[in-house]
C-alpha cells in the first residue's frame, strides 16, 4: 500500500470527540516512523498522534477542527519515504513542555496570557515574542496610561499597571473541563454530606514507622494510602456507592480502581491507582506519586485517567477547611478531604485539642440514598480514627 | 562485489561525518577517498591549514606592531618560514589522523581511490567494485579557475598552493575579495607581503551589509591590503597582472597571483550519466528537498549541491542523510547557515543581513552596538567592529545577525541558536551574559534593537 490513512485512534471510553489542536509538521512534509504529528485535546487529556510509517503527508483537516475518533484527518505517500536501511526505531521523543522564553515570559506576566494557551510557531511549537504579540493584539490593548504611582511588584498574570481586568482566551482544555462540569450539574442529583476525622491515631502511626517505612519502601508514608484504604473497606460495606447508572440500567462494579485527584498546569487530573483492594499501603503511596509526577510533566496517557469508580480529592494541601467536591461520572461518589487544623473538641466529657479535618463526600441521590453515603462516610471516618480496623477489615 | 548498506563518496567534512554518523545508527559503511589522506580540502588544504597559518601570523603581527604598547620590549623579531609551515604541517597531521583513528573505531572501511557509478547502487573503485542500497555523493569543490590569468601552479595559483609558499613573495596580488582571498591575503600580508585585493564587484565579502564592508575595508586597509574593487581582471604576462574599470586599464605588478574567485561543484570522473544523476544549470548535482538525486538510491551532499560551500553545512547535510538513510528524522535547516571571514576583525553573519531584508522588502529593525563601548574589547584591543541584529518589526524575532569585530565566528553562534528556537531580540537582551566578555556586545545589540541598550546612547 503506497498510501495509508492516518486516523484519530480509539480514546477509551467515553471519547468520540477531541480538537486537533495542531499540527506538529506542515502540510507535505516528509515525516518519519513514529514521529509525532499532531496533537488531539479532548475533554480529558492532550495526546500525540504519531506516524505508523514515513513518508509525504497530506492533511486532510485543519488544525482547529473538530475530529470524531476513528475520523481520517491526513495520509501518507510511503512511495515519498526514504530508503530503509536501518533501525526502524524514531528518536524524535516526545516534546516535553517547552521553558518560555524570556521575552515571553514578560508578555504574559504583563498581559495575563498564558503561553500554554497561545499557537506556536517556532522550534517544536515552541511559543515565541511574535506569538505572544499576536495574541495579545487580539485582546483588548491594555491602558496606555502609564500608572503614576511606583509599580506594584510583579506577580504572575498580573494586569499591566493600570488595567482592571484582562482578557484572555480559554484554552480548549478548560472550555472542555467547563462543559462537563456544568453537564454533571444538571445531570445528576448531587448532594454532599459531612462529618469531621479525627487524625490523631494516622498522625501518631507515621510518626512511630514513618523511618522503617521508608527504609523499607522508598517512599514516605503519607494519608493517601490511609484514606484510600478506608475507602475499599467503606466500598465494601455500602456497595451502592461502588455503582453507576447505564442508560436505565444500574453497573455494580466488584473492583476497587481509586481515581485521585491531581493538580496539574494545564488543570485537573484524576489518575487512576487500579485494584486497590489488593495493593499494600507503600504500593498505593509509590503509584499514586508515579502518576500525579507524569500527570505534571504531561506524560499521562488516557488509560491512566480512565475507569476509575470512585474519586478522591484533597483540597486540604491548599488549605481549604470544607468544600464540595463535584462528582467524576459515571461515578457515583467522591470524597473531600481538608485541611487538618487543631480544634478544641469534646471527649469522654473534657475539651481537648484534637487535629481535625473535614471530610465531605458528594453522591448522586439517584442511584445513593442518604443512609448509604452518610454510613460510607462514617465507615471511612472510623478507619481512620481507628487504623486497627483496616487491618482487622471491621 | 562487496556490498555495504551505504558508500560515501568523498572523506571531506561532509562525507565523513555522513559516513560516521551512519555507523553509529548500525549500517555497514564504505567510506571512498582519493587523497592518501582523509578530511578533504577542508583539512588538508583549506579551513584548517588556513587557520593555523593565521594564528601564527597573527602572532608575528602581534610581536612586530603591537607588543611594544603593552610594555613588552622584543629585542629582534624574525620569521622562521619553514618552522611556521612545519607547525600548519603538524596541525594537520593530527587532524587526519585522528579522522583516520576515528573511522577505523567506528568500523567505516575506508576505500582508496577514485569512485565511478556502474549504476545507481554499484560504484567501481580500482578494480574493486562495491554495492549498497544507498549511495552518497560528497566530493566536494575544487578552486574555479579564470580564463583571463589561467592557473600555472607556480606563479599563478589558487588556494592549495597559496597555503605552502616556500618563501614570501614581495608582491602578492589576489584575485577576488571573498573569505579565502581574504584570509590568505591577511596571512601573506603580515608574513611581509606587498598585498593588493582585485574584486570584480563594488564590495569585497558582497553578501555582507555595505556598514559592514566599509568599515572591514578600512581595517583591512590599516592592515596595508590595497583593496581595488569593480576591476575586471584581464591578463597577466611579464609579472604584470592587468585589469579593466570603466574603460580604464589597471596594472598590479605580481610576483604571485592568488585567483580565489569561488569554487566548483567537483564531480570528474564520477560516471553520474551512468547512475542517472542528473544537474542542475550551474552544474552541481539537482537534489529534492531531502538531497535525493535523480536516481534512486543516490544522495548527494556539501559542496557539490546548491548552497553555500562550507564545511558546517557539508557536516549538517552529512548528518540529516545518514538519518534520513536509516529512516530517521533528520533535520537540516538551511535558512540558519552561519559564514565567516577569519581575518582580523573577523566577519561573521547569520541569516538575512539588513541590506537583503530591505531588498525583500521586509520591516525590520536593526540593533547596532559597537566593540569601541565594550569593557573587554578595549582591555584585549579588540575594539574595532560592531554587532548587528536584525529583527522582524512586527514580531522582534530575530532574522539574521552580523558581526564584525574579533572573535565574531565564536560569537555569532548564540545568534544562530536564539534563531534556531525562533528567538526575539528581546530574549537576546533579556539573557545573562558573563562580564567582561566580547559576548556582551551582541546582548547589547539586542537590546539597541528595542532601543533599550545599555551603554550605548
Amino acid at each position: 500500500m503506497p498510501v495509508i490513512e492516518v486516523k484519530i485512534p480509539p480514546m477509551g471510553e467515553s471519547i468520540t470527540t477531541g480538537l486537533l489542536s495542531r499540527w506538529h509538521v506542515t502540510d507535505g512534509d516528509s515525516v518519519g516512523k513514529d514521529q509525532p504529528i499532531y496533537e488531539l485535546e479532548t475533554d480529558k487529556i492532550t495526546s500525540e498522534g504519531t506516524a505508523e510509517a514515513a513518508g509525504r503527508i497530506t492533511f486532510k483537516v485543519a488544525a482547529g477542527a473538530e475530529v470524531k475518533i476513528g475520523q481520517v484527518v491526513a495520509s501518507i505517500d510511503t512511495d515519498a519515504s526514504p530508503v530503509q536501511a536501518g533501525p526502524q526505531r524514531s528518536e524524535a521523543a516526545p516534546q516535553p513542555a517547552a521553558v518560555a522564553s524570556p521575552a515571553v515570559r514578560r508578555i504574559a506576566s504583563e498581559t495575563g496570557i498564558e503561553p500554554a494557551s497561545v499557537t506556536g510557531t517556532g522550534k517544536g511549537g515552541r511559543v515565541t515574542k511574535g506569538d505572544m504579540l499576536a495574541a495579545s493584539s487580539k485582546a483588548p490593548a491594555p491602558s496606555p496610561a502609564p500608572a503614576p504611582q511606583a509599580a506594584q511588584p510583579p506577580a504572575a498574570a498580573q494586569p499591566t499597571a493600570g488595567a482592571r481586568q484582562t482578557r484572555r482566551k480559554m484554552s480548549p482544555l478548560r472550555q472542555r473541563i467547563a462543559e462537563r462540569l456544568v453537564t454533571v450539574q444538571h445531570a445528576a442529583a448531587l448532594l454532599t454530606t459531612f462529618n469531621e476525622v479525627d487524625m490523631s491515631a494516622v498522625i501518631a502511626l507515621r510518626a512511630k514507622y514513618q523511618d522503617d517505612f521508608v527504609k523499607k519502601n522508598g517512599i514516605k508514608l503519607g494519608f493517601m494510602s490511609f484514606f484510600t484504604k478506608a475507602v475499599v473497606g467503606a466500598l465494601k460495606e455500602v456497595p451502592s456507592i461502588n455503582t453507576q447508572i447505564d442508560g436505565d440500567t444500574i453497573v455494580e462494579n466488584h473492583f476497587y480502581d481509586i481515581g485521585v485527584a491531581v493538580s496539574t498546569e494545564k488543570g485537573l487530573m484524576v489518575p487512576v491507582v487500579r485494584g486497590c483492594d489488593r495493593l499494600g499501603m507503600a504500593d498505593i503511596e509509590k503509584a499514586i506519586a508515579d502518576a500525579a509526577k507524569r500527570a505534571r510533566e504531561g506524560k499521562i496517557k488516557l488509560e491512566d485517567l480512565d475507569g476509575g469508580v470512585f474519586t478522591i480529592t484533597n483540597g486540604g494541601i491548599f488549605g481549604s477547611m470544607l468544600s464540595t467536591p463535584i462528582i467524576n461520572p459515571p461515578q457515583s461518589a467522591i470524597l473531600g478531604l481538608h485541611s487538618i487544623t487543631e480544634r478544641p473538641v469534646a471527649i469522654a466529657g473534657q475539651v481537648v485539642i484534637r487535629p481535625m479535618m473535614y471530610l465531605a463526600l458528594t453522591y448522586d441521590h439517584r442511584l445513593v440514598d442518604g443512609r448509604e453515603a452518610v454510613t460510607f462516610l462514617v465507615k471511612v471516618k472510623q478507619a481512620i480514627e481507628d487504623p486497627a480496623r483496616l487491618l482487622l477489615g471491621v | 562485489m562487496d556490498t555495504f548498506d551505504l558508500i560515501v563518496i568523498g572523506a571531506g567534512p561532509g562525507g565523513y561525518v555522513c559516513a560516521f554518523r551512519a555507523s553509529q545508527l548500525g549500517l555497514k559503511v564504505a567510506l571512498v577517498e582519493k587523497r592518501p589522506s582523509l578530511g578533504g580540502t577542508c583539512l588538508n588544504v583549506g579551513c584548517i591549514p588556513s587557520k593555523a597559518l593565521l594564528h601564527s601570523s597573527e602572532q608575528l603581527a602581534f610581536a612586530r606592531g603591537h607588543a611594544a604598547s603593552h610594555g613588552i620590549k622584543l629585542s629582534s623579531v624574525e620569521l622562521d618560514l619553514v618552522a611556521l609551515m612545519r607547525r600548519k604541517d603538524s596541525v594537520v597531521a593530527k587532524l587526519v589522523g585522528g579522522i583516520a583513528q576515528l573511522a577505523k573505531a567506528r568500523k567505516v572501511e575506508v576505500v582508496p581511490g577514485e569512485a565511478s557509478f556502474v549504476a545507481p547502487g554499484t560504484v567501481a573503485v580500482g578494480g574493486r567494485k562495491l554495492s549498497a542500497k544507498a549511495v552518497v555523493i560528497a566530493t566536494g569543490s575544487a578552486p574555479v579557475e579564470l580564463k583571463a590569468v589561467p592557473f600555472d601552479g607556480k606563479t599563478v595559483v589558487s588556494s592549495d598552493e597559496a597555503i605552502a609558499f616556500g618563501q614570501v613573495p614581495g608582491r602578492l596580488v589576489v584575485v577576488g575579495g571573498g573569505a579565502i582571498g581574504l584570509e590568505l591575503g591577511s596571512v601573506w600580508a603580515r608574513l611581509g607581503s606587498q598585498v593588493t585585493v582585485v574584486e570584480f564587484l563594488p564590495k569585497i565579502v558582497a553578501t555582507f551589509d555595505d556598514d559592514i564592508v566599509r568599515a572591514f575595508s578600512r581595517a583591512l586597509e590599516k592592515q596595508g591590503l590595497k583593496i581595488e574593487t569593480n576591476a575586471k581582471v584581464t591578463g597577466f604576462s611579464k609579472g604584470i597582472l592587468t585589469a579593466e574599470r570603466a574603460g580604464q586599464k589597471l596594472e598590479f605588478a605580481a610576483d604571485k597571483v592568488l585567483v580565489a574567485v569561488g569554487r566548483r561543484p567537483y564531480t570528474d570522473k564520477l560516471g553520474l550519466e551512468k547512475a542517472g544523476i542528473a544537474l542542475d544549470e550551474k552544474q552541481r548535482i539537482k537534489v529534492d528537498s531531502r538531497l535525493r538525486t535523480t536516481a534512486p538510491g543516490v544522495w548527494a551532499i556539501g559542496d557539490v549541491v546548491a548552497g553555500p560551500m562550507l564545511a558546517h553545512k557539508a557536516e549538517e547535510d552529512g548528518v540529516a542523510v545518514a538519518e534520513w538513510i536509516a529512516g530517521k528524522a533528520g533535520h537540516v535547516n538551511w535558512d540558519l547557515v552561519p559564514a565567516v571571514v577569519y581575518t582580523d576583525p573577523e566577519v561573521a553573519s547569520v541569516g538575512l543581513g539588513e541590506d537583503a531584508a530591505k531588498a525583500r522588502g521586509l520591516s525590520v529593525r536593526v540593533g547596532k552596538f559597537s566593540f569601541a563601548a565594550n569593557g573587554r574589547a578595549i582591555a584585549a584591543d579588540a575594539a574595532e567592529g560592531f554587532v548587528k541584529i536584525i529583527a522582524d518589526s512586527a514580531t522582534d524575532r530575530i532574522l539574521g545577525a552580523q558581526i564584525l569585530g574579533r572573535g565574531a565566528s565564536e560569537l555569532i553562534s548564540e545568534v544562530v541558536t536564539h534563531m534556531e528556537y525562533g528567538g526575539s531580540a528581546e530574549d537576546l537582551g533579556r539573557t545573562i551574559h558573563a562580564h567582561p566578555t566580547l559576548s556582551e556586545a551582541v546582548r547589547e545589540a539586542g537590546l539597541a534593537v528595542g532601543k533599550s541598550a545599555i551603554h550605548a546612547l
